[in-house]
């Protein structure tokens, strides 16, 4: 017999659902709406008490009239009285309502929570679950006032019904999920836990789902739920298809519990007693086995649902990151799926590949299927597949196959949907800087970028690439031959236009020798194309002329013509007007030696985060570029910028526009320092009252800390340095009082005017934690080429702090604003007194720090050479005592301390466990103060 | 966590949402138009798996869907679910088929006509966006538990409006006057003798 009898249908229900299909026009819908919500109306409203009956097909209305898209803005009242009938239909079809128009806001809360209260009550299993449901459902913060010491009560009685249980587990999670802070779970942590061993497996499977919620939260209290759910897994595993009855789906035993025990898995690092841990790489083994076994049916659910298993299995296995063995044959096995028929496991492992990719036991493995991937990007029929393909590619080129992957990537780019083509050109664009080695590749390449798919082309991506022409000395005459070429296409990109115009504006005199290539010819090309371009790229051409007449005096009589046209001077746009006018003035007055020192070469960029990266990132979504790329960028985007901290863009091109920031002033990604020098008085008025003014004030630069964490374990040494400053710090503390000496030293031969410095407290620092008393007069605001400067700064510790004080510093050099952001190393460790004390004192002290939110944890992977020597100097630097002879296994290391602070004394302790075999530490911190836990964990864990 | 659960045809007609994080009513709308318009563009046979729209959260979401039919079943969900897993929960453990038990071979009017009666079934399979229970037997007698409560509350409390009802809707003329039993001839079963 069917559940639902087809004859039990409500008649006035049908009628009225009928009646809308057949609605000829949406009007005619809209009236047999309006007509029906009156007539309910009134039936609610009416004095005669309805029938459960009549109540619930009134309601089943206003659900459909819902689901059409109208508003219900009545009933809610009716609803909330049905909830409290003794009868079952009448009750469920209140909680049904509720549960699908009542939001979280809604007034009657208060009511309602009346009611669910006595459905808990009632020990009815029925009509409890109705009401967790409605929690669950609704799960307001109201809701979980009332009832969150409630919930966990019913989930672990004894006498309470299994599907009441479930129930109650996926409620709590649903009421831990929006109140937190109201589910207590202590006491219950325990019992909690157990479940995953609860003989009925729906409780598990329900249960599971918030222990892993709960431990994502709190790993430490939850740990237990490793050793239970490695067994439970184990269990089925092992079991044979026909052991777990109806929780066995197609010949595959309980899948859907066995994917989330694995995910639950995937919430701690690998097990640490060797019992558990050779159970579960048994386990991870069986499953990987399995899939090589012959299928037992040839149902796509049968496949499905042992994929499903052995894909979360291999999603372990790359998050242990730690079992080569495995990590390789997980490999193999994507790498099998990679040519299977089904697309859903081509796409599910490609997806999973790229996260193989980034492990180093596995990025070869993951490298030999190239070939496949390439393919699956050429051939796949579904843009999900081949958006997966892409993004493989990208996780794992490195500098063996780039080149290849690059022109793949391009070649693709011709075909590629629209949807992903903009994501495909800032890959392309990442990879062939980060991995380039000959830079007359990389420029070809994003030439070619722009050839194929100009209009994808965001303007970071064509200021990097003239970012990293200016700043390499050896690529720009190929660069200015290069563009050149391409545009002597009939038909090129506006982006292009504007790259050439920028190049040949700077180093059209390297190619200038060329009869083929000559200023003139320059200019023509770039001329011809000037009419069809926008504002702020005729804007850019008009600044590449004026640095034409610099380069090339003989164009300066065609030059002078052209801005002299009244299309140019009268132009109706300001800014090409204004630039046309000042451009052709100054080419009339000023002397050739004011003319070459205004026009000068473009100085060297600043290193700095690649925009391209942080556009990729905004468009993945935070967290979709991970932090090792974005570190390795970093570093390899210092090594083709060369330092240099001057701050000069577009619109610093053209000497005159600082007035009127034009459009592609924005070459940094951010409006930093504008204006080219001072020009010489007599370089015109025009110019001097420009720049009287004393240009745009620079908003402050990003702030720059790769010096901060060299400093946690020592206090002297060079914190900052660029082509033009060194920033030297000397530092001693005592107790909670400490003082730094800056030391500024000028690199170049020119002074620095208006040199001065401020140092910050972001936040609360300023007030509450660390009080910073700058006790130097003001330093001197002129820095004598060569000369070093100093400043003393004393810094008080009031109680424990998390940030740094931030210096800025700002000064002119040849008249560019400089503008620069350090965070200064002053950390929390630095008020450290070392503290000796013997094995028992420590382990006794150990144990009274044992409250869970006093001890920080970080397993990490050694970034520096673990040796013995290196390490203790790191620790005795760090400030605390290094105690010898305390920790039973010799090669851990444990120190102890008390961090000094006005208002109180924070006792430390610590205890570095290496791990040479796996280059792994695992930092345990234990302090009397959480916070101070906490940040010293995060600020270690870089150290070692 | 799934955060939504959507039914709707090949017109794009919603047959069935369950949001499991609170829009209000216009975001609702407008989720189910633009996961229609993403879904219903794709190609039979291509994967079951694409990323979210703009409005249920981007890329940190995937919509997991299937088509059968005139419907299509989709569940929004974050990366915490298995893929795999959730397309076997709307296949068959859970969905389609208990629909398919509970209904004898579901089809769009039996969503359309029993909105009240999918919202249980679902209700006894996710709740909260967590998925509650995926032993299909175990849906169906819940469902079976609660149609018999329903059926035996009709029983008792809904008899006289029935009883009303049926006698407004009687077609007199139809009814047969004389009621012919005919030959009743009890036939006594043939007990086995005592010993």
């Amino acid at each position: 017999m069917p559940a639902v009898s087809k004859g039990d249908g409500m008649r006035g229900l049908a009628v009225f659902i009928s009646d809308i299909r057949n609605c000829k026009s949406k009007e005619a819908e809209i009236k047999r709406i309006n007509k029906e919500l009156a007539n309910i109306r009134s039936k609610f409203k009416g004095d005669k008490a309805l029938d459960g009956y009549s109540k619930k097909k009134y309601v089943c209305k206003l659900l459909f009239i819902f689901l059409l898209g109208h508003d219900i803005d009545f009933g809610h009242m009716e609803a909330v009285n049905l909830l409290s009938s003794n009868k079952y239909t009448e009750k469920q079809i209140g909680y049904l309502f509720i549960s699908v128009l009542v939001n979280s806001n809604s007034e009657l809360i208060r009511l309602i929570n009346n009611a669910i209260k006595n459905d808990l009550s009632s020990r009815n299993p029925t009509f409890m679950c109705l009401a967790l449901h409605c929690i669950a459902n609704v799960g307001s913060r109201e809701m979980a006032e009332a009832f969150a010491s409630e919930i966990p009560r019913i989930l672990v009685a004894g006498d309470t019904m299994d599907s009441v249980k479930q129930s109650a587990a996926l409620c709590l999670l649903r009421l831990y999920k929006t109140s937190p802070d109201l589910v207590l779970m202590g006491e219950w942590t325990s019992r909690v836990v157990h479940l995953l061993n609860d003989q009925h497996m729906g409780v598990v499977t329900a249960a599971i789902s918030l222990i892993t919620c709960l431990s994502q939260k709190n790993p430490d209290e939850f740990k237990t739920c490793v050793s239970l759910a490695v067994s439970r897994l184990s269990r089925i595993v092992s079991s044979a298809s026909t052991d777990l009855q109806d929780y066995t789906y197609y010949f595959v035993p309980a899948p859907w519990l066995s994917c989330k025990l694995l995910r639950l898995l995937q919430c701690y690092p690998p097990p640490e007693d060797g019992a558990v841990k050779g159970r579960l790489v048994e386990c991870l083994e069986t499953i990987l086995n399995k899939a090589q076994e012959p299928p037992k049916s040839k149902k796509v659910q049968h496949s499905n649902a042992k994929n499903a298993i052995l894909f979360e299995a291999i999603s372990l296995i790359i998050h242990y990151d730690s079992e080569p063995n495995l990590l390789v044959r997980a490999c193999n096995q994507l790498g099998q799926f990679l040519q299977h028929r089904e697309t859903n496991l081509r796409y599910l492992a490609l997806e999973s590949m790229c996260t193989l990719a980034s492990s180093e036991f596995s990025h070869e493995a993951v490298k030999t299927h190239i070939e496949t991937v390439i393919n699956a990007l050429k051939t796949e029929r579904d843009v999900s597949v081949r958006q997966r393909a892409a993004d493989l590619l990208y996780a794992m080129c490195d500098r063996s196959n780039a080149k290849q992957i690059v022109a793949e990537m391009l070649s693709y780019l011709e075909t590629a949907d629209y949807s992903i083509r903009e994501e495909m050109v800032l890959k392309v664009a990442i990879l062939a800087e980060k991995y380039a080695v000959d830079y007359s590749w990389y420029v070809d390449t994003i030439l070619n970028l722009i050839r194929i798919a100009g209009d994808y082309v965001s303007e970071e991506v064509w200021y990097r690439v003239i970012q990293i022409v200016i700043n390499r000395d050896d690529v720009q005459g190929y660069a200015a031959k290069t563009v050149f070429e391409a545009l002597q296409a009939p038909a090129c990109h506006e982006n292009m236009v504007k790259v050439g115009g920028y190049i040949l504006g700077e180093f059209g005199n390297l190619i200038a020798g060329d009869p083929r290539s000559s200023p003139l010819v320059q200019f023509n090309l770039l001329h011809s194309k000037f009419h069809l371009c926008s504002v702020p790229t005729r804007a850019l051409l008009l600044s590449a002329y004026i640095k034409f007449i610099n380069l090339f005096p003989e164009t300066k009589a065609t030059i002078q013509e052209v801005l002299r046209c009244d299309s140019q001077i009268r132009n109706s746009d300001v800014e090409l007007q204004q630039r046309a006018v000042e451009y052709l003035k100054l080419s009339s007055i000023a002397s050739t030696d004011v003319l070459a020192t205004v026009l000068e070469e473009m100085p060297p960029f600043p290193e700095r985060e690649s925009s391209i990266l942080a556009k990729l990132k905004k468009k993945k979504g935070p967290g979709a570029v991970s932090v090792t790329e974005l570190e390795d960028s970093k570093r390899e985007g210092g090594e083709l910028n060369g330092g240099g901290d001057r701050g000069p863009d577009t619109a610093a091109m053209a000497a005159s526009n600082a007035s009127t920031p034009s459009p592609s002033a924005d070459l940094l990604g951010i409006r930093s320092a504008a204006p080219v020098g001072a020009a010489p008085a007599s370089a015109g008025s025009l110019l001097v009252d420009v720049f009287s003014e004393a240009g745009p004030i620079a908003p402050s630069a990003a702030v720059n800390d790769d010096g901060f964490l060299r400093f946690v374990c020592k206090n002297n040494g060079v914190l900052f340095e660029n082509q033009l400053l060194q920033i030297g710090i000397k530092s001693e503390y005592r107790q909670n009082l400490g003082r730094m000496y800056l030391f500024y030293g000028n690199k170049t031969s020119v002074q620095f005017a208006s040199f001065t410095t401020t140092v910050s407290c972001p936040g609360e620092l300023q007030s509450h934690i660390l009080s910073m008393h700058l006790c130097t007069k003001p330093v001197e605001p002129l820095v004598e080429g060569g000369a070093q400067i100093q400043q003393v700064l004393n810094i008080e510790c009031l109680t424990d702090f998390s940030d740094a004080p931030l210096l800025n510093i700002k000064f002119r050099y040849g008249g560019a604003l400089q503008n620069l952001t350090l965070k200064l190393p002053v950390t929390i460790n630095k008020f450290f007194q070392p503290t000796e004390m013997t094995s028992s004192d420590f382990f006794q002290r150990w144990k009274q720090l044992s409250q869970p939110q006093q001890e920080a944890q970080k397993i990490f992977k050694a970034n520096h050479s673990m040796d013995t020597e290196v390490l203790k100097a790191k620790l005795l630097g760090l400030g605390t005592a290094l105690l010898d002879n305390v920790d039973p296994n010799p090669e851990n290391y444990v120190c102890a301390g008390v961090i000094q602070t006005k208002g109180q004394q924070v006792g430390c302790l610590l205890r570095l466990e290496p791990n040479a075999q796996a280059q792994m530490y695992r930092l345990t911190l234990r302090c009397s103060k959480d916070s101070v836990s906490r940040r010293l964990c995060e600020l270690l864990a870089e150290q070692f | 966590m799934i955060k939504a659960i959507l039914i709707f045809n090949n017109h794009g007609k919603p047959r069935l949402s369950k949001f499991y994080e609170h829009y209000n009513e216009d975001t609702e709308q407008q989720i189910i138009r633009e996961t229609f318009h993403l879904v219903s563009k794709r190609d039979e046979n291509v994967c079951n798996f694409l990323e979210g729209g703009m409005l249920i959260g981007g890329s940190d979401y995937k919509l997991i869907y299937r088509h059968y039919a005139t419907l299509y079943f989709v569940f929004c969900v974050d990366s915490s679910e298995s893929e795999l897993g959730i397309l076997d929960l709307i296949q068959v453990k859970v969905f389609v088929e208990t629909l398919d038990k509970c209904f004898e071979n579901v089809c769009e009017l039996d969503l359309i006509f029993h909105v009240d009666k999918v919202h249980n079934i679902l209700a006894e399979m996710v709740m909260g966006g967590m998925v509650l229970e995926t032993n299909m037997n175990e849906i169906i007698t819940q469902v079976d538990a609660q149609n018999k409560m329903e059926k035996s509350e009709a029983g008792i409390a809904g008899a006289p409006a029935r009883a009303v009802s049926a006698v407004k809707n009687m077609n007199l003329p139809e009814m047969p006057r004389n009621i012919n039993i005919g030959d009743i001839s009890i036939k006594v079963p043939n007990l086995p003798s005592f010993k």
